[in-house]
Formats: structure tokens, C-alpha cells, sequence
């Protein structure tokens, strides 16, 4: 499943490498434990298993009540007609009254039984859609950027919307299947035995029929599901870079590469449709095969005089009723194998582990004595690597100690940013680990370990809502009046109060009319209204004018006093404000001082803050 | 966290208009495969009528071969129904086998149209529309219409036919009976344009819902490292959570109202038939009626039992997919980027004095299209004029508006009043193909596709040679991809390796500057780099900016020093235009906004 650039000369040599074979992530086919998605389906269904067996009941009410109709007709003209001519209407007034209540019954049956098949489906996909939702916030990042945002949405919307179709009609098919079989079968073994018999008989090569169906339809179904998760790749990449899309033109080409993903999703929802004709021809040939042969045999048999003429009447007709059930059954296989696809793509992703997992025994924070700032973070023979990588960090051994402001700089790929993921506990470390007063960040419950440590990034993503509501993310239930103190002490409130609405102006689209710098001023306040013990700022300020910066630089000072804080920053005006610098290069921390002392010494750092201070004119 | 609804103005919805007048305006898109739908149409129909001869053979082998004890007749009649079973048989897979592949086709070609379209809006439409709300709108929507053009479009007619019929031969029976069993047609009709105008509203209200529950899902997942980094996966929980219960909500009341139309289409029949049976056991009983007609008559009738159910579900999923194909056009009657496109182009300089040549900016004025009546325009009356080759930095404090005016000139957005001029050429004047040509751009915020980093890069110059592509990286410093895992045939973006964001800054500027295109605009374009290799970029980018006119956006002295002059952006104008040196000296506001921390006397900056 590849995304190419078409439609360019000599672009063959720069085309992506494809992935190794093999690559579950590259395929969108995680490994799933066998029969997951029918535990699945089972363990969503089983809350309503009272509901199922009621709607069940009513179904067969109903049905009771529909096949009465033509027995009162039945009654109606053999007791009836005699009775009217005899002038008593005590029959007809009976078929008339039993008719009423039939009508009644099956209409407000079926509208019962409607009412409670979409109320056991729509919990059921309630609960589904919840548990993808909950699960994909818990894994971990590493997951996340190799998953594809596209492939999570299309589990979480057009995989969940195939099993809403099963739920919608499949119980009413699957019994409405079962009854009209149940009930046609006994009446041919009832009529004649050796006829029933023959009947059933031809419901083997129908049952392998199913089978290589069933085989057929769900090789293509899950082609299917892989094919339009692709579509949903690339339609959110192009809709989310919109204007790098219209600034470089790359409509013509993207058409083009989405077109053939496009393509590849028509191609297999043909193939799904085409193995439902393949089966509904089969089928039908069966069927209407062995129609004519029962018929062919039944007459000799009333030739010879071992059937009755009129039984063999009577079973011919239910003969043919027997068999009308093959196409909703194709329906019902073709919706159920669609939904079986979808499911094994939703168990997929929910037995996939996050690799940073919740401690099983979490340990609480010491209490921090007054007046002690921050918490102190010991790196402990810290290795890290990427999944199949060299190692970033080789081996880190380092001491935060409470309270002080660590300013970490280096050349891109030296590893800052490892580090900041590491303490934040994006990842977990390949080997060694990294303790917050003493506990292991992986022994710390969720929001125990959010009030110890929060990171800025430098893209500063801005949730749908207004503006006040992305700022108390930091702390959901913050007053108005404290979301304000955050945004006045970082210098966001001033643009803010400028907005068309203040803080309740909305952000839209991702902060489409929110500039940058403003951005991160209020992923900053954010990370004010957290208060944890130890904030990581990951290049948070790259975006910020200088009097922004600046004004940033002031409030720190105030903000970071009573924390522990590692700022990355390519711009060392903000390691002014820093107790200690650290420089990495490679995956080590070469330099560790003071930085007047640094910026003083012949080594690496006083060489970038010559560089910096010659770039300030 | 709330989510933003659908915003009213993208989707006037001036009063519904019928199921059937939407749905027609899918024609253009059946249009291509209608020879086949018509085929399948008609072998369906064969189909049925080749069903409904078997039983009538059946009927013929009992009362002939068999009783008059025929061996030879059995045979015959065994071959006749081995055959219409098989030309059944076959008939209906033709059918599906017929239609499989044009629907799909319908289906695709939809989401084709609806993505070329989408990404030909302006910007301005992407800034209002919630993705999520485009997504569903090309996933959900259009599977559900192939769905209906597959079997409930075919059902509705030949189940309408069928009705039709049979209430012929009904009357043509016993016309009496046959009139007491067309009564309660008047309350159906009635009931269920009642209830399609409801079910309708409510359908389109479950596609929003979704359209909105997708969003949730997708800004959570693009957002995960901030909600991550707060462990706020409860609240993004909450807001996921109330939305589908809202969908829940909405979908139970479609299930409610299906249910009550299904008790209607099912009861009144029904009783129509039970009173007809109670008047037709009269008739015979007064000898008026033949036992056999009344039979017939009655037989009839049930066999109209599921065609006139059947109705039921038919008209909840036509007006789905009517409101589907409303959301659809939606879209896609929104006006694509307004003129110019088709403008034949002439050339650039034709007719232009040499003094007209560089990129000139005319009285612009800009406001959002969507703003608030009150809300102040970002832009008023920018006049700025860039000479050929000169490189122009642009200044201002931030959200002054410097990245929105840098859009303008590519045209991602139109100025609200005012023009802008490339070489003597009012840009509305070109197509738009031909503006984004000469215009390359980078961004602040660089993304970058899933595409190797080779192709990312040559997205600015789609047949730029070898050359090209090491002189590109090498200006932006970007010689990094040669050390990724495999080399620049590495893939990046959402579908491969992340960089940091200083180097997808790096690329993005090295797919502006591979185009050697005439006109540059830069936003911040070092905003991510570190001290040393910004120093690096500036030094290969002044050779690159020496022959290019350019503006570029720039937030420090270092980088302002790339320019010849410097524009002020402040309060929608362009307050003043000079040198770094002259503007620091004469301009207050300019040396708040350029001197460093370290500056002289670091006072208030507001």
C-alpha cells in the first residue's frame, strides 16, 4: 500500500523505497489473536443479551401474527361462506375480529421489535466506537506515528459504520433466514419424509456454497476496508496541507495519486459485489435443480402410486418457498462479512499493547516538602533507539536537581529531543530509567505523572472551541479567572482580549486565524495553567517575534522559580535565563556548566553563543 | 471542549428540497453507466417474471403429466423447469454481475470529483469547514449511495410498478372490494410525506453528527502529543463521548420513526384487506360473488403484502441518500476559486514598462470572509512595492497580519480590495496555474507529504534534474537526507520517518527555491534552525536571493538581514520602508521589535 508521486520525469529513482515485506504497519494488518473479532463482537452484544432474546420473541410474535392472515382467509371461506349462507355471522364476526387482531399484532410488533434492534445496535456501537476512541488515546506515540492518523479515522468511522449495517438489519435477517427454513422444512418432512429428506439433502452442497462464500467474501471485504482506509490517508494529508497542496499545484499530481487509491477501492468493492453474484448464481442453480428433480422424481412416485397426488402439490409449492430465503441469506453473509473484516481490523488495533504502559501497582509521588521547588530527575543509565535504529542515546547518566532551569542545546540529531520524550515519557527507555524524587517515571499513575512533568512543543496544535477552552486543557475546570492569570503571565492576553470574542473566539479549523507566535503563546499558557512540578520546553518560543520572546523570557523567570525546568532552545537568549546549560552531541551531554562560565571556556557552547551574539546585529 | 458545528454560512440550506429533485441530480454521474443499469434493470425484471413461471409450470406438471399419468409429459415438464430455473438462475447473477463494476465506478468517480473540487477551493472554505465534515461527506455518504443506486432504486421502481399492477387487477376483479382495498391509500400518502420530511431532517441530522464525531476523532489523533503531554486523554474522552451519545440519540429517533411508519404501512393494509375479506365473505355468502374470484382476489392481495411493506424501508433509505447527495453538492456547488483560471495568459511582460516589473501591492485591503460585521480588516490599504531582484523583508509584531498578506500573493486568499502586480500584471489577471508558477512559497508551518524526501523537495519543480535537486538542498542546508536510513529515497511525512522541525523547514525551503522561480516569498523561513546552520541557509540563500525578487517575512535582525529593505507592518499598514539600519534609528516600534534581549535597554515591547 503505497503513496507515490506519479506523473514525473525521472522521478523513478526518488520513489520511496518500499517498506520490507512483512511490515504489518505498512500493509494495515496487525496481527490479530484468532477468533478476536467474534470475542469482539460477542463481548459488545453480551450487555444486551436480554434485549437480543426479547427482540427475538418479539420477531417470532410477529411473524406468528403475519402467517395467521392467510388461515383466517382460509377459515373465512371454508366456515365462513357456509355460515353467511346459514345466516350466522357468528364465524365471520370472529375471522373479522382475529383479522384485527393479526394486523394490530404485526404492525406494532415490528415496530417494537425496530425500536429495540436499533437500541441493542446503537449501544453496541456506542460502546465500540468508545472503546476505539479510548484505546487509541492510550497507546503510545510510537504507535501513533506509524499507524497514520488516516487508518485510526477509518477504523473509527467507515469500519464502524460496516458493522452498523450488521446491526441494523443482520438479526433481523439472520431470524427472518432461520424461522422461514425452520418452518418450511418441518412442513416437507411433515408432508412426505422421503421428499424432506431430499430437501435437506440439497442443503449440502448449499452449506459449501456458503462456505467458499463466506472464504471469497472476506478476502475481499478486508481488501476492501485496507483500500478505503488508504483513501482516507491521503484525502486527510491533502485536506490538512491544503495550502502547500494549492501553492506548489499539486492538484493535477495528487488527483492522480488518489485516483489510483481510488481506484484500487473500486476495484475491490466490485470484487466484493462479484462474489455475491458468483454465489447467488450457485445458489440458485442448486436450488432450482434440485426443484426440477424432486418434481421429476415425485411423479414417478405418484406414477407408481407410492405418493399421494395432493401431497405431492402441497410440497412442490413449500419446495419452492424452501429456497427463496438464498438471497436475503447472501445479503445477510455479504453485510456480516463486510462487518467481519471491520472487526478484525478494529481487534487489531485493540490488541495492539501500548508500549508505555500505566504501572500495574502505581506508586504516588512523595509529598513535596514547602517551600522545596520542582522535583529532582535522575537520568539512570538511560540507553534509548528508536525501533530498529542505532542508538540516540547511547547511555545518559544525569542529575535535575529540583528547582533549577536546564537549558539544553545542540545541533539537530543530537539528541535534545529524545531526551525532553523520554522525560515526558512519550517513550520508555530501552534500558535504565529515569526517576522523579526517587519514583520511576513507568511506576506513576497517568494524571499523577501529568502533574509532575508536562512538555511544550514547538507545534503548538490548537484544538476545535474557543480559545479559553485550549488553554484549560492544562487543567480542565479552571476558572475563567485563572485561564486569564495564565494567558496575562506568559503575554497572551493581549491578543487575546483583541479577538473578535476574547477568549470565547473561536479557533476553528486548528487555529486557522490564529498566527503562529500567538499559537504558542497559548500552548505556553496551557502549560502555565498545568503547574507541574517540571515543565520541558521543546523549541517553544521559534515562533515568537523578539518583544515576544522577550516578554516570554520575563515571565519565566517568575514561572520557572518553584520548578524544574529543561528548555531546548536553538536561540540562546533563552538559556540567558537557565542555571545550567547542557550541550549534546551525539547522543552524550559533552558540556555541563554554568553558562556565563560556558560562554567563557573555549569549548563547543562559547562558540554557538559567539555565533548567537554576532546574529544579533 | 465543544465542537464546532457545521458553520451555517458554508451550508445555506435554503428549505429541503424534495428526496426526488436531490437524488436527480445525481444523473451526471449515472449518466456514464445507465446502458448497464438499464440491462440489470431489465434482467431483473425478466428474472421475476421467468420466477413467476415456475409455479405456473409446477401447476401445469400436477394437473397434466401427472395426473393423466404421462411419463414422458413429467419429463418434459422436469426439463422446462430445469431450464427457467437455470435462465433464472442466471439471470440474476447478470444482474449483479452487470452492475457491480459501474456502481463502484459511480462511487469512485464521486470521490474523485469531490476531492479534485475540494482541493481547488480556496483556502478560505478549508479555514471554515471542519475536515471531518469533508471526510464523511467522501466516505459515508457516497457508500451509501451506492447502495441505494444498487438495490432500493431498482426495488422502489419495480416494487411501485408491481403495486400498480396488482391494484389494476384488483379492481379489474371486483372493483368494489377492489376500491375498499385502495382506501387507505389517501392516509399513506399522507403519512408518509409526514414522515419524510421528519425523517429526512433527522437523517441529515445523524450525517452531521458524524461529520462531527470524525472531526473529534481526527483532531485527537493529530493532537495526540498534546493531549498526551497533559494526560488529557479524559477530556478529549468526554467530548468524544457526548457526541456519539448525541449520534445515538439521533439515530434511535430515526429508528423510532421507522418503527411507527413500519406499524402504519403494515396495519392499514391489512385491515384493508381484513374488511375486504369480511365484505367478500358477504357477497358469496349472497351468492353475488364466486368463492373462486374471491380467492383469487384475495391471493392477489397478499401477494401484494411485501411490495407495499417493502415501501416502508425504501423511502428511509431514498431520503438518506437524498440528504447524502445534498451534503454532496454542498461541496461541490461551492464556486471554485473565482476567475482568472480561465484567462488565457499572455505573456508576462507583454505591454508592461520596465518600471512596472517586481511585485507591487496596490491599496490591499483584506478582511476574513467569514469575520464579524465589526471585527477590524486585517489589512487596510498596503501599498508596497518590491523591485526586480530586490528581497523586501516584512516585519511586524506578531499577528499583525504578515503571514495573511504573504498568502495573498499566491492568491491562496483574494484581497478583500486592492491589487497586487507581478511584472506589470494585475495577478487576477493569470491563471492561477501560471501565478503559483512564477510565485514559490514556504511556509512557517513546513509540511511535508507522504513522499520520499527527494519528491517532497521536487514538488517545487516537477522536472528538475539531478543538479537541481543537490543545488536545492544544498541552499537550504539539507544535505541531512543523504544520512537518512535510505538516503532521499527515504519517506516522509505522516506515512514515514518524522523530522524535527528544523529540518522540515529545511525542505520546504529547498522545494521553493528549486523552481528558480521569479518571485519568492518566504515566511519566517529560518524560524526552527539553529544559530549555526542559519548562518549556514543565509549565506547559500543570498546568491539564490541576489537574482529573485522576494518578500520575506522575518521575525529577527539576522534574518532581516537577507533583505535590501525592510518593510514595517502595524495596524494593516505599511508603516514605513528603509534599510535595517535607517528603521532602527528613525522608527521606534521597528527597533522594539528588533532588538534582541540582549539589547540596549530591553524596555516594555508593548
Amino acid at each position: 500500500m503505497t503513496t507515490t508521486v506519479s506523473g514525473r520525469p525521472a522521478a523513478e529513482d526518488d520513489r520511496p523505497e518500499e517498506p520490507p515485506p512483512g511490515d504489518p504497519f505498512d500493509r494495515d494488518v496487525l496481527p490479530t489473536p484468532k477468533g478476536a473479532s467474534r470475542a469482539l463482537l460477542r463481548s459488545l452484544l453480551a450487555p444486551a443479551r436480554g434485549r437480543v432474546r426479547l427482540a427475538a420473541v418479539l420477531l417470532l410474535l410477529q411473524q406468528a401474527a403475519v402467517q395467521a392472515g392467510p388461515l383466517l382467509v382460509a377459515y373465512a371461506i371454508d366456515s365462513g361462506v357456509p355460515a353467511v349462507r346459514r345466516h350466522d355471522h357468528g364465524p365471520l364476526v370472529a375471522v373479522a375480529a382475529g383479522y384485527l387482531v393479526c394486523a394490530l399484532a404485526s404492525g406494532l410488533l415490528q415496530m417494537a421489535f425496530v425500536r429495540l434492534a436499533a437500541r441493542v445496535g446503537q449501544d453496541a456501537l456506542l460502546e465500540l466506537r468508545g472503546r476505539i476512541f479510548r484505546h487509541a488515546q492510550a497507546l503510545s506515540i510510537d504507535f501513533h506515528e506509524r499507524y497514520t492518523s488516516g487508518r485510526l479515522i477509518s477504523r473509527a468511522t467507515t469500519d464502524v459504520e460496516s458493522i452498523r449495517e450488521l446491526l441494523n438489519d443482520g438479526l433481523q435477517e439472520l431470524i427472518g433466514v432461520a424461522l422461514s427454513v425452520l418452518y418450511v422444512s418441518a412442513m416437507l418432512l411433515w408432508l412426505d419424509p422421503a421428499t424432506g429428506g431430499a430437501a435437506l439433502l440439497s442443503f449440502l452442497p448449499l452449506a459449501l456454497l456458503v462456505r467458499s462464500y463466506r472464504r471469497r467474501s472476506l478476502i475481499a471485504h478486508r481488501r476492501r476496508s485496507t483500500a478505503i482506509a488508504a483513501v482516507i490517508v491521503k484525502f486527510t494529508e491533502t485536506m490538512n496541507g491544503i495550502r502547500p497542496v494549492q501553492a506548489f499545484r499539486r492538484e493535477r499530481a495528487n488527483d492522480a495519486d488518489f485516483d489510483g487509491l481510488n481506484r484500487v477501492h473500486q476495484r475491490t468493492n466490485t470484487a466484493t459485489a462479484l462474489a455475491m453474484a458468483h454465489y447467488v448464481v450457485c445458489s440458485r442453480l442448486v436450488a432450482n435443480s434440485m426443484v426440477a428433480a424432486i418434481v421429476v422424481w415425485g411423479s414417478y412416485r405418484v406414477a407408481d402410486g407410492s405418493l399421494a397426488l395432493g401431497v405431492l402439490a402441497a410440497s412442490v409449492l413449500y419446495l419452492r418457498r424452501l429456497y427463496d430465503p438464498i438471497d436475503r441469506l447472501g445479503m445477510f453473509l455479504n453485510t456480516y462479512q463486510s462487518a467481519a473484516a471491520s472487526l478484525e481490523k478494529i481487534a487489531g488495533l485493540l490488541a495492539r499493547r501500548p508500549s508505555v504502559r500505566e504501572p500495574e501497582a502505581p506508586v504516588a509521588l512523595p509529598v513535596r516538602p514547602p517551600g522545596r521547588p520542582g522535583r529532582e530527575v535522575v537520568f539512570d543509565g538511560v540507553r534509548f533507539a528508536y525501533r530498529a535504529g542505532a542508538p540516540v542515546l547511547p547511555r545518559l547518566d544525569l542529575t535535575l536537581r529540583a528547582g533549577e532551569t536546564v537549558a539544553v542545546v545542540g545541533s539537530t540529531g543530537a539528541g535534545k529531543s529524545t531526551l525532553a520524550k523520554l522525560l515526558a515519557r512519550f517513550y520508555d527507555p530501552t534500558e535504565g530509567r529515569i526517576l522523579l524524587d526517587g519514583v520511576p517515571l513507568s511506576a506513576l499513575a497517568g494524571p499523577e505523572l501529568r502533574r509532575g512533568v508536562v512538555m511544550v512543543t514547538q507545534e503548538a496544535f490548537l484544538f476545535s472551541g474557543t480559545v479559553a477552552e485550549n488553554i484549560a486543557i492544562g487543567r480542565p475546570g479552571a476558572s475563567r479567572a485563572e485561564i486569564e492569570r495564565a494567558a496575562k503571565a506568559i503575554g497572551a492576553h493581549d491578543f487575546i482580549t483583541a479577538l473578535p470574542d476574547g477568549y470565547d473566539t473561536d479557533v476553528r479549523k486548528r487555529g486557522g486565524r490564529i498566527s503562529a507566535g500567538q499559537r504558542q503563546l497559548v500552548a505556553f499558557a496551557r502549560a502555565l495553567l498545568a503547574d507541574p512540578a517540571v515543565l520541558i520546553l521543546d523549541e517553544a518560543t521559534s515562533s515568537l517575534d523578539i518583544p515576544g520572546e522577550r516578554a516570554v523570557q520575563r515571565a519565566m523567570r517568575t514561572v520557572l522559580r518553584g520548578r524544574t525546568a529543561v528548555v531546548i532552545a536553538h536561540r540562546l537568549s533563552t538559556v540567558e535565563i537557565a542555571d545550567r546549560v547542557l550541550v549534546m552531541a551525539g547522543g552524550r551531554v559533552v558540556e555541563d556548566g554554568v553558562p556565563a562560565e560556558l560562554a567563557r571556556g573555549g569549548g563547543h557552547f562559547a562558540g554557538l553563543h559567539r555565533a548567537w551574539r554576532d546574529s544579533l546585529v | 471542549m465543544t465542537v464546532t458545528r457545521e458553520p451555517s454560512s458554508a451550508a445555506p440550506r435554503p428549505g429541503r428540497h424534495s428526496a426526488v429533485r436531490s437524488l436527480l441530480r445525481l444523473w451526471p454521474y449515472v449518466r456514464p453507466v445507465r446502458g448497464r443499469l438499464v440491462v440489470g434493470a431489465l434482467s431483473a425484471v425478466v428474472a421475476s417474471c421467468l420466477g413467476l413461471l415456475i409455479p405456473l409450470t409446477l401447476k401445469w406438471i400436477v394437473d397434466g403429466p401427472v395426473a393423466g399419468r404421462d411419463p414422458s409429459g413429467v419429463w418434459l415438464g422436469g426439463l422446462a423447469l430445469l431450464v427457467l430455473g437455470v435462465a433464472e438462475a442466471g439471470l440474476f447473477g447478470v444482474r449483479r454481475m452487470i452492475v457491480a463494476g459501474p456502481l463502484a465506478r459511480v462511487e469512485a468517480d464521486m470521490r474523485a470529483a469531490l476531492y479534485a473540487r475540494l482541493q481547488r477551493l480556496p483556502v478560505s472554505f478549508h479555514d471554515r469547514w471542519p475536515s471531518g465534515q469533508l471526510l464523511s461527506r467522501a466516505t459515508t455518504d457516497l457508500m451509501l449511495l451506492r447502495i441505494f443506486l444498487s438495490f432500493p432504486l431498482t426495488f422502489l421502481l419495480v416494487n411501485g410498478v408491481t403495486i400498480v399492477v396488482g391494484c389494476v387487477i384488483l379492481l379489474q376483479q371486483r372493483w368494489t372490494l377492489g376500491l375498499v382495498l385502495l382506501a387507505p391509500v389517501v392516509p399513506m400518502v399522507v403519512l408518509c410525506s409526514v414522515f419524510e420530511e421528519r425523517y429526512a431532517r433527522t437523517a441529515r441530522k445523524a450525517q452531521d453528527q458524524i461529520g462531527d464525531l470524525t472531526t473529534v476523532v481526527e483532531e485527537s489523533v493529530l493532537g495526540i502529543r498534546v493531549i498526551k503531554g497533559f494526560g488529557r486523554h479524559r477530556g478529549q474522552e468526554r467530548a468524544f463521548r457526548a457526541l456519539s451519545w448525541r449520534l445515538r440519540e439521533t439515530e434511535l429517533r430515526k429508528a423510532g420513526l421507522l418503527g411507527t411508519l413500519w406499524a402504519l404501512i403494515v396495519i392499514l393494509p391489512e385491515l384493508a384487506i381484513g374488511a375486504a375479506l369480511v365484505l367478500g365473505v358477504v357477497e358469496v355468502g349472497d351468492g353475488e360473488l364466486s368463492a373462486g374470484t374471491l380467492v383469487a382476489f384475495l391471493s392477489t392481495a397478499l401477494a401484494l403484502r411485501w411490495p407495499v411493506e417493502s415501501i416502508g424501508f425504501l423511502l428511509a433509505i431514498t431520503n438518506e441518500s437524498a440528504t447524502a447527495t445534498d451534503r454532496f453538492f454542498e461541496v461541490m456547488d461551492t464556486a471554485e476559486a473565482s476567475a482568472g483560471d480561465a484567462v488565457a495568459t499572455a505573456p508576462v511582460l507583454a505591454g508592461a514598462r520596465v518600471k512596472d516589473a517586481g511585485l507591487r501591492l496596490e491599496g490591499v485591503w483584506f478582511r476574513y470572509p467569514d469575520a464579524p460585521e465589526d471585527a477590524p480588516p486585517v489589512l487596510c490599504g498596503v501599498d508596497l512595492s518590491v523591485r526586480p531582484g530586490e528581497t523586501m523583508a516584512l516585519v511586524g509584531a506578531t499577528g499583525s497580519g504578515k503571514t495573511t498578506l504573504t498568502a495573498l500573493v499566491p492568491r491562496l486568499h483574494e484581497p478583500t480590495a486592492g491589487r497586487i502586480v507581478l511584472d506589470g500584471r494585475d495577478i487576477t489577471g493569470l491563471s492561477r496555474e501560471r501565478l503559483r508558477e512564477l510565485v514559490a512559497v514556504a511556509f512557517e508551518e513546513p509540511t511535508l507529504f507522504s513522499a520520499s524526501a527527494a519528491e517532497n523537495v521536487l514538488m517545487g519543480a516537477p522536472d528538475a534534474g539531478e543538479e537541481r535537486l543537490l543545488a536545492a538542498l544544498a541552499v537550504a542546508q539539507a544535505e541531512f537526507v543523504h544520512e537518512l536510513p535510505q538516503g532521499r529515497r527515504t519517506r516522509l511525512g505522516e506515512q514515514g520517518l518524522s523530522l524535527s522541525g528544523g529540518q522540515r523547514q529545511r525542505l520546504a525551503l529547498a522545494r521553493a527555491v528549486i523552481g528558480e522561480p521569479r518571485f519568492l516569498v518566504l515566511d519566517d523561513p529560518l524560524s526552527a534552525l539553529d544559530v549555526h546552520t542559519e548562518a549556514l541557509v543565509e549565506a547559500a540563500l543570498r546568491e539564490v536571493l541576489a537574482t529573485t525578487t522576494a518578500l520575506v517575512v522575518a521575525h529577527r535582525p539576522s534574518t532581516v538581514l537577507l533583505a535590501d529593505r525592510v518593510a514595517l507592518l502595524s495596524r494593516g499598514r505599511i508603516a514605513a520602508v528603509g534599510t535595517h539600519h535607517e528603521l532602527l534609528h528613525t522608527h521606534e516600534e521597528y527597533a522594539s521589535l528588533m532588538s534582541g534581549p540582549a539589547g540596549p535597554e530591553g524596555g516594555d515591547p508593548r
